[in-house]
Parts: C-alpha cells; structure tokens; sequence
C-alpha cells in the first residue's frame, strides 16, 4: 500500500515536468507573436531579405583600387583602437585583481566589505559599455577618453567578478596553509593566490582584450574615435569599397589576436 | 611544564553549533598525541583553536607561554611560526615547485617585502634541500607540485612545517587521503620528527589501528566532549565504541 502511494507520487513527478515544458513553450510563442506583432515584425520578409542583402553585399561592399590607398590610414586606426583595448584591460585587470581580494572569501577582510565589492563588481558589469559611453559623452565629449572609461568600468565588472570566483576557486587551500605558517596578508597574497591563479587570470585578461577590441570599435562610432569612428565616416560618405576595407581588417585582427592569445594560453597552462 | 593547555575551551560557530564544550588537556613537551572522533566531534576545531585559525569561543588556551586568545597581531604570527600545520589536502600551491613551497615555512619570519617577492637567504636555501634530502625529495626539488603523487605531496608539506622550526606540529588527517603504503611512510616521518628533533605533535586521526601503533597518548572526543585521554594500551574496545557512539560489530575495525 505505502509502497504503491511513493511510486504513484514518483510517476507524477515526470508528468509534472511534462507539463511544466508546456507551459513555458507556449508561453515563448505568445510571447513571439505579442512582440511581432506590436513591432510590426514579419519572420517570412525578415528570411526573405537576407538574400539580396547578401548580394549587396557581394556588389557594393568589395575594395576597390581607390580604397586601398587609404589602408596606411585605416591600419593606424586599427593599431591604434587594439592598443587601447589592451591598455584599458591591462589596467583593469589590476585594479580588478586587488579590488576582487576584498571579495573573496578567502582574503576578504570582512563579509560585508566583501557584499560591498561583489555589488559594486556586479553594477558595473551590468551596464552595457555603450551606455557607459553615451553618459561619458556628456562629461568627456567625443574622446578617447570617454571610449577609455566606458571600456574600462565594464572590464573592471567583469574581471572583478571572474577573480573572485577564480581565487576562491584556486587559492582558499593554501590560503589557510600559508596563514599557518606565520605568512601576513600581503606575502600569503603574492606567495600563494599569484602563483596558484596567475595562469586563470591571463586567461581572462587575454579574452577581455579580444572582446575589447570588438566592442572598441562599436564604441569608436559613438566617441568618434579610432577604427569605428573612420568606418562611420566612409560608410556615410558611400565610400563603400573603403568601409569594407574596415570591416575586414577587424576581422582579420580579431582572428590574428585570438590566434595568439590561443598561443600564451598553451604556454602557461 | 607543560607546552600546550586548553581551559574549558568552547566554539560555537554561528551563535549556535556548539563544537566544543569546556574542554580541558593540556601536553608536555616532546609527546605524540593522537586526537580521535567521528566527523564533525570537533578534532579539526580543536588543532584550529590553537593556531586561531578558528577563534575559541571561552577558555584560556596557552601556548609556549603565549595566552593565545589575547595574542595580538604580531604575538600571532609568532605563535604561528612556531606551529606548523600539516593538512588532509597538503594545501600546496600546487603550481609552484616543491622547493619552493618548503622555503614558505620562512614567511613567517621574513620582512613584508622579502617574503612578498620570495627572496630567501643561501642558508634557508641549505636547510631547505637538507630537509628535503632526509624526507626522500631531493629528485623532486624542482617538479612542480602538481606532477607529485598524493604521498610525495604530503611529504612537501611535511618538509614545509620543519622548515619553521616548529616547537609543534598540527596534523590534520594527515593520511586521510592516502593509500596504505604512503600512509606508513608518513606516519613512519612523523614519528622520527618526534624522536629526533623532540618536535610536539598533535595529530587528528581517523584510523584506529594506526592510533595505537604510533602514540604514546590518544584524547578521545565526542560531540564536542572529551571522553578518553590516556595511554593506548587503556583504550579498551568499549571505550572506542563510546567514542564513536556506535555498537559492536558496526566499525570497520570489526570487520574481519
């Protein structure tokens, strides 16, 4: 009888989660056909026009012989936008790797400084970099500067937040051991949660620069500035042989970066 | 005189869990004293007490004449210097070398700045292969602690708490993780650092057989009480069943 009832009650559980996939299908689709509906959004002519987009494309957005002389131009655009990213990361990265040890369990020096840091950690993350660069425009106007901090407050966020999980991750071990031994808080810092979370933190760093350098140049077309700003310029010129001169030479920037970000990592592993 | 002494020592964590209730030992000089108990009776809080990596509720704990629970700062960094801990996961840095992880033992006594970029002096160095030499590690000296087996790597930790030249050592479980033949090799370490360098050691233990063989005193702890301390030959079956609040024929030691 008992017995009968507790199988009876298992059984129901997969009902219930059966239902529950229901639910939240169909909510999905209500909720699909709400918005579509009220942005006047239409899937088929969406799907429709991504072939002749892609035509346009193949027709229009093709270098010519003018675009290539302005390659020099372009180049020193894109050196100069990547060596941003990875100014503003480097100098993040720092900030964020003595700022996340107020964090971490291990090294925090109080619960509630550590809540502090992980809710200041977590608002600067959340807002999106181009937010953060639309309100640094009114303080700064279009300057690299503005691009600068509205890089650098949502690397901080995110590096902040990343340390600390990789810290308390890596570190709380010997953290305890090396507290044993007499260490202060200092040595047990660059004796201990260095060494053990060096090879996790230049991950981070590496990836943020390549995300960096992508959301530089959306930024540079706000701010006015580096690569993002001379695509704005040759894109609204029609200069389209130019504009995807651009485009490509991200591409191949950002492959040639994860390319050898790949490389550090295996070597520090 | 005694070198250690506990005085109706308490913790509760969290204003609640109580994990040890008025207790009271105290050790000479030069003993090996085995602490044994279920998990969670309290033999981890008891060792952490003493090198306030826990801080003791009440009581008076005194340590080397120090009165622990009223150390300051640098009182007890001193103490810790003179403590050294061995754990049940090593607690290595597992990517730094294993000369490198002995010479940690001189943080403790080494300026802020010294110790922060790890500039150690020819003679620590000296001590440091010495050491290492008489626990069997000389090849390993240079291996990174992650390529070392589970026994090699408490043997590093063993080699980094001699390095402070401790007047204690702190065990925690120190074979807990280890297959029988490395659990010898340590046991067999621990027991000539007492012999020969006359170096206190504390150590938790769960295996029981192991307990009788290497101390010369074991303290017996239960839910926070301590309800045995005294020679192994005393520790009578149904004193071990007290301890572990369990019945005949339901230990492991039972079986077979």
């Amino acid at each position: 009888m008992e017995n009968n009832k507790k199988l009876k009650e298992n059984i129901s559980i997969f009902t219930k989660r059966k239902q529950t996939f229901t639910l939240a299908f169909l909510g999905v689709i209500v909720l699909f056909g709400l918005a579509s509906f009220i942005t006047n959004f239409n899937v088929i002519e969406g799907f429709e026009s991504i072939p002749k987009a892609v035509v346009w494309i193949a027709t229009n957005l093709v270098p010519n012989e003018k675009s290539w002389s302005r390659l020099p131009n372009i180049l020193s655009k894109l050196i100069e936008t990547a060596l941003l990213s990875v100014a503003v990361t480097v100098c993040a990265g720092i900030c964020a790797f003595f700022f996340s040890l107020l964090g971490t369990r291990a090294t925090r020096i109080n619960p509630w400084i550590g809540r502090i840091v992980r809710f200041i950690a977590a608002f600067f993350r959340n807002v999106p970099d181009v937010v953060w660069a639309m309100l640094l425009l009114f303080s700064f106007g279009q300057n690299i500067l503005t691009g600068f901090f509205a890089l650098f407050f949502t690397t901080f966020g995110m590096l902040t937040r990343t340390f600390i999980e990789t810290i308390d991750e890596v570190s709380s071990q010997c953290v305890e051991a090396l507290t044993a031994t007499g260490s202060n808080y200092i040595q047990t810092v660059f004796q201990g949660i260095v060494p053990s979370a060096m090879s996790e933190i230049v991950t981070w760093v590496l990836f943020m620069i390549e995300t960096n350098i992508r959301s530089s140049t959306l930024i540079g077309v706000l701010t006015a500035t580096g690569i993002g700003y001379i695509f704005d310029l040759y894109y609204k010129r029609l200069d389209y042989g130019a504009a995807s001169l651009v485009v490509i030479s991200i591409v191949v920037l950002v492959i040639g970066i994860e390319l050898i970000s790949n490389q550090i990592r295996k070597v520090i592993m | 005189m005694p070198i250690l002494e506990f005085q109706n020592v308490s913790k509760i964590y969290n204003g609640s869990t109580r994990a040890l209730s008025e207790v009271s030992f105290s050790i000479n000089e030069g003993e090996f004293v085995s602490i044994i108990g279920p998990s969670g009776s309290g033999k981890s809080t008891i060792l952490r007490c003493i090198n306030r990596l826990v801080d003791a509720s009440q009581g008076v704990i005194r340590f080397d004449g120090h009165d622990i629970l009223k150390a300051n700062k640098n009182e007890l960094r001193t103490i810790r210097t003179k403590t050294g801990m061995i754990f049940q996961h090593y607690n290595l840095v597992e990517r730094l070398s294993v000369i490198e992880n002995v010479l940690h033992g001189r943080l403790g006594h080494k300026s802020t700045l010294g110790g922060m970029l790890g500039i150690y002096s020819e003679e620590e160095k000296e001590n440091a292969f010495a050491i290492l030499a008489k626990l069997g590690l000389t090849e390993q000296a240079y291996k990174r602690c992650d390529e070392l087996s589970g026994g090699q790597k408490q043997r590093v930790g063993i080699a980094r708490s001699i390095m402070q030249s401790p007047r204690l050592i702190l065990c925690d479980e120190p074979i807990a993780s280890l297959d029988p033949s490395s659990s010898k090799v340590i046991m067999d370490h621990l027991a000539n650092i007492n012999d020969t360098m006359k170096i206190t050691c504390v150590v938790n233990l769960h295996q029981v057989d192991v307990v009788m063989k290497y101390s010369k005193r074991i303290i017996g702890i239960t839910s926070g009480h301590i309800v045995y301390d005294g020679p192994p030959e005393k520790l009578t079956k149904e004193k071990i069943y007290e301890i572990y609040q369990s019945n005949e024929g339901d230990l492991i030691t039972d079986v077979g």
